[in-house]
């Protein structure tokens, strides 16, 4: 009987619903060998041939988990149930000495592999520096903008010591309203209106300010929905979404699938088919979730798309969120249309109480180190709960006062905002143009921090696997790291993002010069 | 009402605990906030535990120190990197920094690993960041009683996690024994919870008092035995103004076998430093799968890089440090003995307490009954009528009526001395009725005494230290 358990707790630490299945193979194996050698033997036999099984199955699950899958496994199976067996046979490789567990969600999260931040953590370890480390990885995955920080630099030079009181936490140090101090809403209600082409008034007791744009997605999410319901977000879709909505909120992603043919655009009938066939499925689905510029092909929603949502969202009874943080950097000749622009424009036929925008100062800005984010929304219940939740992601009080201060500088503002565009629409030209003389066409744009490259013609196989090849080449041979389009959730392989707004137009040849090796070797290998 | 199916449960639910009767003193100070000159018959702000005893000293060393702001002509060149800095590893130096502070307010008996320290949006965010890591929806966490009344929210509003007291009283001081968490951990279990761990504040919110190192290697046993986490808030570790001195669940750790995996602690430099706005929390744990997938959702709470950056250049002042710990320490034993005598002089004593923001006032006798109605009715009357506001123990869960929390390093000398005064007021209202007599006439000769050495006192805190300036309660603002 001892060697019969013996196959069991090797198989406890790998997979312990297949030993349940494994005493029921061998009990009545037994029950079939009569006679004393034949106990024997019919414990041994099946024992030995369930082992060999186990280490089969070990050997197989251990190949698989070689490939980063670019799709996290998803928490949306919504009820708690037990993690699906490769999450658990990592858990317990690690937890098995002490025995106890962390939640499900610490299990999610360190088996998150998303190409995405896979990448970032890559190129953070090897960073390109022009003198100190020119083989480095040219980080072009993050959507930083650095062409006008000099900008930012002078200003600070100038003013940033705010004269004699500047530098005291005089009435800053203590604890502060927690969803923002109202003069430094008042500065950005400002700004927005501004930013968002001088046509919309932004009430700043509308408003809730945050740690930054990533907080303020996933408070809403806590506000809009309950564990397990779903939003429905257009792909392809920025990353970043998967875990701030997913992660804690427990809110499920609904893909609804755009096409090159379309350039990406979104398109009702796809909308439509996506929320009958959760709604078929028993999935709740509590909004939209789309962001405008998008992240990350770069295209902005017609006015006539943002009315369609807005009617959906009404007629569904639904959320629609907008993360609109993209707004002030537009290069194009299309101009952003806020939805606020259009609620403020219609306001007795639309009923704003479904509809919630973010926003926050890291791109348009580039003050993504100083954590401001913002939710704007007209739903006096859903900013009172986001007041409350705001708790956990409060902005630190120097920089408020800091950011307040460099917001109420009209025409520092102005300068900044054509100075910028400036140089992102000259940047972007230059790239999109290098990036067709070898080969590779982007998809058409006009806002945001990076381009969306067509590389399917050099993938092989032409599927996410062929796609996460081409990306390692990046890595490896060209060294710079881009975000393939299966991180962002696209259901056309082959496309990638890259941003532009970390280069200076100095550095684009020897950008373009490493992309082009990796397109030799693609094309010499086929 | 359609838009109602709108929210999600969180939303409209209450267990972000702000419809507890607890936050009506702080509704009773935003409508009559007391001011000195403007409005001396306000309500005085008693139930916030912020230390503003030094800022003073903290405004010298900005002046003196001109680069850590990076607004000035001096810091600016570092501004393009900082500005931009959202990695969530944090800045090393700041990270240095406070492993650096931590160590320092344990005597520097304790040293602690910067990489394995995480940020989060204060100890809010902190409390309930850890709880993400290691409980699951409707899992439970131990807690001793009486405990910080936010933790419901901290801990279990977006978390589902769900808190078992463990029932400790007066009769030894609020200790923590072993039979309590026994008993506690015994009922759960019979009743289906799952208890993943243990939360212990110490030094303690609301008692003021730290834990000895037995009672902290008893639980360190417990947990062990049980193979649940504990949790160790820390966040009041440098007010210890007096013995015994502060033993960190550090410090128990190098003396005892135990699974290094289960323990974590809470920090942040709200309540040390008096810096609350600055929204600095951190987690340190000993567990590295708790510290790699922590670190990841540390992206929902990150400390500004601007303050990190300030922070990592104040922290690094050995010496500044070194002073500010010890001048901190001092100003606190003088405003809490202060406090407490002044208590005394009308016969209401505290729990005997050596750190912390506040005391632990024993007001049983003044209770017409001895039950949770009696102390709400006592505490009305000590809103509306004494214009103090102070927490009464129920809403810490406290398992006796009649303990009330009050703070007193929020307020400037001028304001404490009103404060007092209003209570010997009242105490000597409540107790006036003939039997007291001679007790009084003892009083007021004490208390002139008192008044005249205070007088005579010359206090290092200044005169021009800052008058609560809280235009607005957050909590208030909150709903």
């Amino acid at each position: 009987m001892t060697r019969t358990r013996e196959p069991e707790s090797k198989s406890k630490t790998s997979s312990p619903s297949s030993s349940s299945t494994g005493m029921k193979l061998i009990v009545p194996l037994q029950g079939v060998v009569q006679g004393r050698g034949g106990i024997l033997l019919g414990s041994l036999i099946p024992c030995a041939l369930f082992y060999f099984f186990q280490l089969y199955l070990k050997k197989r699950r251990r190949s698989n988990d070689k490939h980063p899958s670019s799709n996290p496994p998803s928490p949306s199976s919504s009820f708690p149930e037990l993690p699906r067996t490769p999450s658990r046979s990592n858990l317990s490789s690690r937890g098995s000495l002490t025995g106890v567990r962390l939640s499900r969600l610490a299990t999610t999260i360190s088996d998150d592999d998303s190409a995405y931040y896979v990448g970032l953590n890559r190129a953070s370890r090897d960073p390109y520096h022009k003198l100190t480390n020119p083989d480095g990885i040219i980080q072009l995955g993050l959507s930083d903008n650095t062409l006008s920080l000099d900008l930012i630099g002078d200003w600070m030079r100038k003013w940033g010591s705010g004269g004699d009181d500047g530098l005291s936490i005089n009435g800053i140090a203590t604890y502060q309203a927690f969803d923002g101090v109202d003069e430094l809403k008042l500065a950005l209600s400002d700004f927005m209106h501004q930013v968002m082409g001088g046509s919309v008034h932004f009430d700043t007791s509308n408003m809730v300010l945050t740690a930054g744009a990533t907080p303020a997605i996933e408070i809403l999410s806590f506000c809009l929905a309950d564990h397990g319901n779903a939003f429905l977000v257009p792909t392809p879709y920025y990353p970043g979404f998967d875990r701030d909505v997913k992660w804690r909120p427990g809110v499920d992603l609904i893909p609804v699938h755009c096409r090159s043919a379309d350039n990406f655009n979104l398109s009702m009938t796809a909308l439509e088919q996506a929320y009958s066939q959760a709604r078929k499925r028993g999935v709740k689905v509590r909004g939209i979730l789309v962001s405008n510029p998008s992240n990350p092909v770069g295209n902005m929603l017609t006015q006539d798309m943002l009315y369609n949502l807005i009617d959906f969202a009404e007629d569904k009874n639904i959320h629609l969120i907008v993360d609109e943080v993209f707004a002030g950097s537009t290069y194009g000749s299309e101009k952003f249309v806020s939805v606020a622009e259009i609620l403020e424009s219609d306001s007795e036929y639309i009923d704003n109480r479904r509809i919630h925008i973010i926003y926050g100062l890291s791109k348009d800005l580039a003050l993504a180190g100083f954590r401001v984010g913002v939710i704007y929304s007209f739903n006096k219940n859903v900013l009172a709960t986001a007041r409350k939740l705001c708790r956990f992601s409060s902005i630190s009080a120097p920089t408020q006062r800091l950011v307040t201060s460099m917001l109420s500088d009209k025409k520092f503002i102005q300068d900044y905002f054509e100075t910028n565009r400036n140089r992102m629409r000259q940047v972007h030209h230059e790239f999109v143009d290098a990036l067709s003389k070898i080969g590779i066409k982007c998809a058409k744009s006009s806002g945001g921090m990076f381009c969306w490259a067509d590389m399917s013609g050099l993938i092989k196989p032409y599927s996410e696997k062929g796609e996460l090849e081409l990306w390692e080449k990046f890595m490896s041979i060209a060294k710079i790291n881009i975000t393939p389009g299966s991180a962002c959730h696209c259901i056309e392989p082959g496309w990638f993002r890259i941003c532009f707004t970390t280069m200076s137009l100095e550095e684009i040849p020897l950008v373009i010069e490493r992309i082009r090796r990796v397109v030799e070797v693609c094309k010499s290998s086929s | 009402m359609g838009h109602q199916r709108l929210l999600s449960k969180i939303a409209t639910n209450d267990k972000h605990g702000e419809n507890s009767p607890y936050f009506d003193g702080w509704k009773a100070y935003d409508r009559n906030p007391f001011h000195p000159t403007n409005n001396p018959q306000g309500v005085i702000q008693m139930g916030l535990a912020e230390n503003q005893l030094c800022f003073d000293l903290i405004e010298e060393w900005i002046r003196n120190n001109s680069k850590a702001s990076i607004c000035t002509p001096e810091g600016v060149h570092l501004f393009r990197d900082i500005a931009n800095f959202q990695d969530y590893h944090g800045l090393p130096q700041f990270r240095k920094g406070v492993a650096n502070f931590m160590s320092k307010a344990r005597g520097g008996r304790v040293k602690y690993d910067p990489e394995r320290i995480l940020m989060s949006g204060g100890a809010t965010g902190a409390n309930e960041l850890i709880m993400f890591c290691l409980a699951d929806p409707a899992d439970a966490f131990m807690v001793p009683t009486p405990y910080y009344p936010a933790f419901v929210r901290d801990l279990g509003w977006r978390t589902g996690v769900q808190l078992v007291p463990v029932h400790c009283d007066s009769s030894n001081n609020f200790k923590i024994t072993r039979e309590a968490l026994e008993e506690a951990y015994r009922e759960a279990k019979q009743n289906n919870i799952n208890v993943k761990g243990l939360i212990i504040t110490n030094p303690s919110n609301p008692l003021g008092t730290t834990l000895d190192k037995e009672t902290l290697k008893s639980l360190v046993r417990f947990i062990n035995e049980k193979n649940i986490h504990l949790v160790c808030d820390e966040i009041y570790a440098a007010t210890v103004f007096t013995t015994p001195r502060f033993v960190s669940i550090s410090e128990v750790m190098l003396e005892m076998e135990c699974k290094k995996e289960l323990i974590h602690i809470i920090y942040s430099l709200s309540k040390d430093m008096g810096l609350p706005g600055f929204r600095v929390g951190i987690v340190y744990s000993y567990n590295d799968d708790v510290v790699s997938c922590g670190r990841k959702m540390s992206s929902f709470g990150l400390v500004s890089s601007q303050t990190q950056h300030f922070l990592a250049s104040l922290l690094s002042d050995e010496d500044f440090i070194d002073r500010y710990l010890e001048i901190s320490k001092r100003r606190l034993a003088k405003r809490h003995s202060f406090f407490t005598k002044g208590l005394e002089t009308v016969n209401i004593t505290c729990l005997p307490s050596n750190s912390g923001l506040f005391c632990w006032m024993n007001l049983r006798r003044l209770l017409k009954e001895k039950t949770f109605e009696g102390e709400m009715k006592l505490w009305r009357v000590i809103i509306n009528e004494v214009k103090l506001n102070v927490s009464p123990g129920s809403s810490f869960n406290c398992s006796e009526p009649g303990w009330f929390r009050v703070c007193f390093a929020n307020m400037d000398d001028e304001t404490v001395e009103v404060a007092l005064k209003r209570i010997r007021a009242f105490v000597g209202r409540e107790t006036n009725n003939g039997k007291r007599v001679e007790l009084k006439r003892w009083k007021s000769i004490n208390t002139n005494k008192l008044r005249l050495s205070f007088n005579s006192r010359r206090f290092d805190e200044n005169v021009m230290s800052p008058h609560s300036p809280m235009p607005h309660s957050p909590l208030v603002r909150a709903t």
